[in-house]
């Protein structure tokens, strides 16, 4: 048999490549810095993929190589500058290579989130106008063919994974390897033009294009100029003092800006090694393999791996449990303080140094944390438990605050200023105030060229003298300086009674505890709050494992009349901790259900980066919210959801509604 | 039988069907007195996927085991690339290029899912049995281009995630899948499939009905299978023998099948 898409051997080059005879003014593109790096690294690893179980690696110089035989094919193909290559499919060195490939022609890279759908994926490549489209397997490949109707600009599409695409119609369809070996023999006529148009880059020419997830209304296209994502990868590389050496996991979306800037920016800046997991579900796998030293995730990903570490200790022997949870008390008390460089006494210098060898280095091996020098976490809330734990094991998790339209940085913890409840300084570079209204403002080298094809709202977010919007309402700490997120600014409302409503401060104190995945609060204009809980599958199906308690679904473990016992308690304690701030006293929950399914990206009821559209599902739960304040014990509802594949199908479920212990606030206690 | 036009074509989806690379002549099997197939004559097309489908206790999984070698016919032949098999041990049959999965899946519980698919190129393997016992000498080489083989396998299967996890603690869906790991790692003429479906949910059976039309496009392996879902089999199958109470009573396209008056009878019952 042969199947495969390992790259071809390296082919004698005809003379000088382009990328050896460009001649760059600055360091003012991603690829002259590819350039540079061929040159001073030569054969120091620059990507690594996991394949037929084993990394198969490539230098500088084979990067360099690989990357202008797919220019070279590009131009082949007729791609002219200024055309938007759309890449599409999960973290592959090859479609890493066709982004810069794309900015070698003058074309800009676009990439897509695998997971989209067909109509999504035609809503972004018909308002891209995207002529190419570079995928990664059949399944991407389908969704396109199945919208390409719709996309008049559409019109070569080029594959990575042949495999079972051999009887397709190859009239707008080619194979990533035969792109590049025609890109190979074509290199005497194309090499002029190339080198042109690879010298024609400049500070302001767009790097990459990046459709924000869009919590509302449709995704906008981030339009990143060179400048943007050069100056921010060299300040955030300085911050952290990234260098070559480091190593990194690329797993997270490509179309994530966070990707863009650590997979590509950073490293092709320091110059360090990206590796690319096996398959989505070897992740896990692979982080233990590769030891990066460099990690970034989302709360999610650390809350998921907590969440095992605990359920395989629960499981574990008497003795390793009682070691176990021995040493993490003592993690907790010494841990982050050690880390943030304080004094701690002898004696428990020495307990953390026989712990680090019974429990803590085990356990970050077992993470795949054993060399993490600077971890991050940023886009939602971090639980102060999940946050704690890392650092107590030595990890020096920090958080930083960011968003697409700034090239992700806007605050960062420098280290040993870490903390739980802030984001950060603002980042090298950018400047940071706060509106009237409480709402965050940054202004930045990294800041956004403009939303593509929308005027209007580029106007709205960015104003003449270049200061951007966030949306979040924040304030800064007079003492330390740091930057404090209280919520989305448009989410903060008012209560009947005139007192804040901060959903997500709520929400987030919610999701702290393992067995609630994600919970979205009501009562913005009401007199009380209610909420709509998300149970984490793995943490209460476990739980009910260890319970005998029998379940044959998501839904009726959801229904289960202890769950919701156990989920009413965590609401009643967030309450109480909610209670304490006076302003915020009137968001404690008064009611509650646990939703029936999911809430799903599939649905529309998350974005593809998994945050809550709180309109769609007020919309779409209409009827269980109007429960919820008419006072009814239960409700019978039907509920469509979608399938993977597209399909429709409903679900129809008998929900409980439960009221919550409340506490008493100044407000209602004056009464 | 309306496929009599034994020269090779092209089908709507563009595989090439070659000539009869297996044909059953004149299959009977008796175990004592109970003839569990009798006189049953059918072929089997060079890159084709053929279905055996009928009631329980057809013979379906006889017929099959007949086709692997487990048992030698008590009356007629195997026909194996235009020469009569001489009776032979089931590894001889699987040297000359046949594969099968099971039924009730048969793997070593104990092993990781790596290792059982190992197995499968256990006929492909020449160094001695000391030699690689003691993993000395040739045995290291050949084991390094054996894994090769294997590792393509498990990127094409997608089963990655599960190289190094014992067989024992998979689910039922994925066991099946190592299992045809295995068989594939034997890089077969023919693939024999017993039930691949059995037991699974609709989206496994997605999954495993794209995996046995991949095997067939990719490698042009032909495929013999026996399955109860007739949806799958309608879909999947280029040609479908359906056999009741050991005999053959229907041969043909699934269309044709679909039509024949026994094969309905069979299924639904005849009104007395």
């Amino acid at each position: 048999m042969s199947m495969s898409t390992a790259h071809l051997g390296k082919v004698a080059k005809p003379g000088k490549s382009v990328l050896e005879q460009a001649k760059f003014a600055e360091l003012n593109s991603v690829p002259a810095l590819l350039a540079r790096n061929a040159r001073e690294f030569k054969n120091a690893p620059a990507y690594r993929e996991k394949e037929y179980g084993i990394w198969q690696s490539w230098t500088w110089e084979d990067t360099a190589e690989e990357i202008e035989a797919l220019a070279l094919g590009l131009l082949n193909l007729g791609v002219n500058e200024g055309d938007h290559i759309a890449v599409i499919g999960r973290n592959r060195p090859y479609l890493y290579w066709s982004m810069v490939a794309a900015q070698m022609v003058g074309a800009v890279p676009v990439p897509l989130y695998q997971d989209a759908n067909a109509e999504e994926m035609a809503y972004v490549l018909g308002h891209c106008g995207a002529r190419f489209v570079i995928a990664g397997d059949q399944e991407q490949v389908d969704k396109v063919i199945e919208v390409q109707e719709d996309l008049h600009q559409f019109e070569h599409m080029i594959y990575l994974d042949p495999r079972g695409m051999r009887k397709y119609d190859h009239t707008r369809l080619h194979e990533y390897e035969h792109v590049q070996v025609q890109g190979r023999a074509a290199f005497d006529e194309l090499e002029k033009e190339l080198k042109r148009r690879v010298e024609a880059a400049n500070w302001d020419t767009t790097c990459v294009m990046l459709y924000t997830s869009g919590t509302t209304g449709k995704p906008k296209g981030v339009v990143l100029s060179n400048r943007n994502i050069v100056v921010t990868a060299q300040n955030s590389s300085d911050f952290d003092h990234l260098k070559r050496d480091e190593e990194i996991l690329a797993y997270l979306p490509m179309a994530w800006v966070g990707d863009f800037i650590f997979s590509m920016g950073q490293a092709m800046w320091a110059g360090f090694c990206v590796n690319c997991p096996e398959s989505p579900e070897t992740m896990m796998t692979d982080l233990r393999e590769i030891g990066p030293s460099y990690y970034f995730a989302p709360p999610r990903i650390f809350e998921t791996q907590l969440t095992q570490v605990m359920i395989r200790m629960e499981d574990a022997g008497n003795f390793k449990r009682k070691m176990f949870h021995y040493f993490m008390e003592h993690a907790k008390k010494v841990g982050p303080k050690m880390l943030d460089g304080e004094s701690v006494g002898l004696m428990d210098k020495l307990k953390y140094a026989v712990g680090e060898v019974t429990t803590y280095g085990p356990l970050k091996s077992a993470l795949g944390f054993s060399k993490v020098r600077v971890g991050y976490t940023a886009g939602e809330a971090i639980g102060p438990e999940i946050f704690e734990f890392y650092r107590s094991l030595g990890i020096n998790l920090k958080q930083l605050y960011g968003q697409t339209e700034a090239g992700v940085f806007i605050t960062q913890q420098p280290d040993g200023q870490v903390r739980n409840d802030t984001v950060g300084v603002p980042s090298p570079g950018v400047e940071v105030k706060i509106g009237d209204n409480g709402e965050v403002f940054y202004r930045s080298p990294g800041t956004f060229v403009e939303y593509y094809k929308n005027p209007e709202s580029t106007a709205d977010t960015k104003d003449a003298e270049g200061w951007v919007a966030t949306g979040d309402a924040g304030f800064f700490e007079e003492d330390t300086g740091h930057l404090r997120i209280i919520d989305r600014a448009k989410d903060v409302g008012k209560m009947a009674d005139g007192r804040l409503f901060a959903p997500k401060y709520v929400e987030n104190k919610l999701k702290f505890f393992p067995d609630i995945l994600e919970a979205v609060v009501f009562g913005d204009g009401r007199d009380t709050c209610t909420a709509f809980i998300n149970i984490d599958l793995t943490a209460v199906g476990n739980w009910a494992e260890r319970n005998n308690i029998a379940y044959a679904s998501y839904q009726e473990l959801a229904g289960h009349p202890e769950v919701y016992g156990s989920i009413a308690s965590h609401i009643a304690e967030v309450n109480k901790s909610v209670a304490q701030d006076p302003m915020l006293s009137g968001c404690q929950i008064h009611r509650f259900l646990i939703l029936h399914k999911e809430l799903d990206a599939d649905d529309g009821e998350m974005t593809r980066t998994r945050k809550v559209r709180r309109k769609i599902v007020a919309e779409k739960f209409d009827d269980l919210i109007t429960a919820l304040y008419d006072g009814s014990s239960e409700i019978s509802t039907v509920t469509e959801v979608t399938y993977e594949d597209g399909r429709k199908g409903s679900i129809s479920a008998t929900l409980e509604l439960r009221d919550v212990e409340v506490q008493a606030d100044q407000k209602m206690a004056a009464e | 039988m309306s496929v009599t036009d034994l020269e090779p074509y092209t089908t709507e989806d563009g595989r090439e069907i070659g000539g009869v690379v297996m044909e059953m002549k004149n299959i009977t099997l008796r175990f004592g007195g109970v003839v569990a197939i009798k006189d049953i004559s059918f072929d089997i097309r060079q890159g084709e996927i053929r279905a055996i489908i009928g009631p329980n206790g057809a013979g379906k999984s006889s017929m099959l085991n007949v086709i692997s070698g487990f048992y030698t016919p008590s009356e007629g032949q195997v026909w194996y690339q235009g020469q009569p098999r001489p009776a032979m041990k089931p590894f001889e049959i699987a040297r000359q290029g046949v594969a099968r999965t099971f039924q009730n899946i048969a793997l070593f519980e104990g092993m990781s899912t790596l290792d059982n698919i190992m197995t499968g190129r256990l006929t492909h393997m020449k160094s001695s049995m000391l030699s690689q016992g003691l993993w000395w000498g040739k045995a290291q080489q050949e084991e390094a281009k054996h894994r090769e083989v294997v590792e393509k396998v498990i990127d094409f299967l997608e089963i990655q995630n599960i190289r190094k996890t014992p067989v024992g603690r998979l689910p039922y869906g994925l066991k099946k899948r190592v299992e045809l790991a295995r068989a594939l790692a034997a890089e077969p003429q023919i693939l024999l499939l017993d039930e691949p479906m059995a037991g699974m949910n609709v989206e496994e059976k997605e999954d495993m009905s794209r995996f046995i039309l991949d095997v067939n496009d990719e490698f042009g392996t032909t495929i013999a299978l026996i399955e109860h879902d007739m949806g799958v089999v309608m879909d999947l199958s280029d040609r479908v023998v359906v056999m009741d109470y050991g005999k053959k009573i229907g041969d043909g396209t699934p269309d044709e099948v679909r039509n024949n008056q026994d094969v309905i009878d069979a299924y639904l019952g005849v009104a007395n």
